[in-house]
């Protein structure tokens, strides 16, 4: 019995349970919108060092054995994805308290927001790829609830194009799992990584591997199935927007890599090359599109996808050193993407817009606001010595190593452009001067009844501005012991034994002789393919 | 009875895919609809049918007594409706809160966001 994987899901829907019976009481939910985001700090810190200790943390519920009931499991990936969860949770408990208008707080923004994060830990932690699928639908209904507060007609607009595609996404990827299951019978993904190894038809594998990335690329948003979220996450208040940046799409990235390290590892071959020219399409479009933008968030909401592209090229060289670039890369852009959507918050309170032409003035205004978003805008872009350029430098080696010279060269010029754009937003935003026609108006503050909202809370907004900075400096300083917690979990990732053992327990012992010889075989797959790449 | 079974999700996605195509919002929600039918019956399939035996073990036994149909899916499939049901509900509400904003059921009406 290992509590700490089950907690990081109970204690979000608990808050959000309690949450909800305060419906009316708006400093209780604000009160547990922070207790119960600290709460779920600890608890991630728990699952953390335990699985750092004991490399996988896993608990069967109601005490089924493996291939039968629901497993929770915990190793390196989920456990750090789990800790990056928590951080963002508590940093957008707290700069809500500020940013959310009292509007949306009536109408259940807190309860959402816990049940937003369980969906997510329950995703993240699931060993079960059913679970998966029904976790993923938690965290989409919370997010589409959350997408529309508020009612105004972009939300509409935005909402109905991010509903469709990404319910087209659950659709194939519920597709998907029925055919799989009806190869195999068994939902728990240990148990059919075990099985697909002795499947028939391999031709239905590929299939298969083929509609798991469709169905995760839409929800990563990668090219060509981004469209989604540029046209609504730029669409909500600015805390959601934040939420949104900082962890939806990385599930979807967190599923690619736990579906294709451990259920399709034998059948990469040319779906490595398809997803390798996916990212590469990804993150030009991605930056491209960005370019062309004069609105703060719409720029970001482009960079997300752009970065997207950095993470699944580390998946698609499939390489150890590529695996942990990938992941270096989701955690960074974490920290890094949420922070710079809190930031565009920040200054559309002080000025009331988001289009970058009417801003200005804010690096004499507030220098300490223009130097977290230089840390921020600057690691995005990959520039020494913060966390964007470790990041990045891993990938590119990765890519070198493997001899994907024209994608590495694509990530390497998309890395110009994405400074570019941050140039852009800092020339606008913070170096020249306020335009003369710019007043800002009164409704760029959370519509108070008392007005008295206005300053003293603005420093909630700055806590979690600052502390996400210094994180991303922190990141970059401590890049080594970083790169230690990357590289075992590329080792986790490319040796799935580890985990089949973790779930299935050593009662599977009539596997064994399949599960020795798992590893050299993948190795042996990514040797071969490494040289094919283009 | 499978391969009717196919022929008829065969249709269903088609159909789906096609409303889904088309730029009033009101069909495109016709389509989500038939699409998370399509799927429900498609792992209602794939398991393979049977027809009378229900997985139940009788008193005093172990095990159940010959085939018996595989409750697994049955039970996924339950769980895929009732996440169905919630979502095209959301999604009901959502297009009419849409209609009310935008005054008009034509997709092509709602670009505002894309620019």
């Amino acid at each position: 019995m290992r509590p700490e994987v089950a907690l990081p899901v109970l204690l979000p829907l608990l808050s959000g349970a309690i949450s909800l019976m305060f419906w009316r009481s708006r400093p209780m939910q604000r009160f547990v919108a922070v207790a119960g985001n600290i709460a779920l700090l600890v608890v991630s810190l728990w699952l953390f060092v335990s699985t750092l200790s004991d490399g996988y943390v896993t608990m069967q519920m109601g005490n089924w054995p493996a291939p039968f009931g629901i497993t929770l499991i915990a190793d390196m990936l989920s456990a750090v994805m789990i800790l990056m969860t928590a951080i963002i949770g508590l940093a957008m408990g707290i700069y809500s308290l500020a940013s959310t208008g009292r509007g949306h707080e009536k109408f259940g923004y807190y309860p959402l927001m816990h049940l937003l994060l369980a969906g997510v830990a329950g995703a993240f932690l699931t060993g079960d790829i059913f679970n998966l699928y029904v976790w993923f639908e938690v965290m989409l209904v919370a997010s589409f609830a959350l997408l529309i507060l508020g009612g105004e007609r972009a939300q509409m607009e935005g909402a109905i194009k991010y509903v469709t595609l990404n319910l087209l996404a659950s659709v194939i990827f519920l597709t998907a799992i029925g055919l799989l299951y009806g190869m195999v019978g068994t939902l728990n993904m240990a148990d059919i990584a075990l099985r697909l190894n002795e499947a028939e038809h391999q031709g239905m594998v590929e299939v298969l591997a083929v509609m798991f990335m469709v169905a995760f690329g839409i929800k990563a948003a990668a090219f060509p199935l981004f469209f989604w979220l540029p046209a609504s996450y730029h669409t909500p208040p600015v805390a959601v927007s934040a939420l949104f940046a900082g962890l939806l799409t990385k599930v979807g990235v967190y599923s690619l890599f736990r579906v294709f390290t451990l259920m399709f590892d034998q059948s990469m071959g040319y779906i490595q090359d398809i997803m390798l020219w996916g990212a590469a399409f990804t993150m030009v479009t991605g930056v491209l599109g960005a370019a062309a933008q004069y609105e703060f968030r719409r720029i970001l909401s482009f960079h997300i996808v752009s970065q997207i592209g950095y993470m699944i090229l580390g998946l698609a060289i499939y390489t150890p050193l590529a695996i942990a670039g990938g992941v270096f890369a989701i955690v960074h852009n974490i920290v890094v993407k949420t922070n710079l959507f809190l930031i565009s918050g920040i200054t559309h309170r002080l000025q009331g817009t988001y289009q970058l032409k009417k801003m200005g003035g804010l690096y004499r205004e507030r220098p300490w606001l223009a130097v977290a978003f230089f840390i921020s805008a600057f690691s995005l872009a990959g520039i020494p010595p913060l966390s964007g350029f470790f990041a990045k430098f891993v990938i590119v080696r990765a890519g070198i190593e493997a001899e994907a010279y024209v994608v590495t060269g694509i990530a390497l010029a998309v890395g110009l452009m994405t400074l570019y754009s941050m140039v852009k937003i800092w020339n606008e935003v913070f170096w020249k001067s306020l335009p003369e026609d710019n007043h800002v108006p009164e409704t760029a503050t959370p519509k108070g009844d008392d007005g008295r909202l206005l300053k003293p809370s603005l420093w909630m907004m700055y806590l979690p501005v600052v502390v996400l900075a210094m994180f991303s400096l922190l990141i970059g300083i401590f890049a080594e012991p970083m790169m230690i917690v990357m590289t075992t979990i590329s080792d986790q990732l490319l040796e799935p034994s580890g985990y089949i053992e973790a779930v299935m327990g050593p009662t599977a012992s009539g596997e064994d002789a399949l599960l020795e010889s798992m590893p050299t075989e993948a190795e042996g797959g990514d040797a071969g393919a490494g040289e094919e790449l283009p | 009875m499978e391969p009717l079974m196919a022929l008829a999700i065969g249709l269903l996605y088609a159909t789906a895919i096609f409303m889904m195509l088309r730029r009033s919002i009101v069909k495109l929600v016709i389509g989500l609809m038939l699409l998370s039918n399509a799927a429900n019956l498609l792992i209602f399939t794939t398991a393979g049918m049977t027809r009378g035996a229900p997985p139940l073990i009788p008193e005093g036994m172990m095990q159940p007594l010959g085939e018996v149909a595989d409750p697994l899916p049955q039970a996924v499939v339950l769980t895929a409706i009732v996440i169905a049901f919630g979502v095209l509900a959301f999604a009901v509400v959502l297009i009419r809160r849409a209609y009310e904003v935008v005054k008009a059921d034509d997709l092509d009406k709602m670009k505002d966001t894309d620019t």
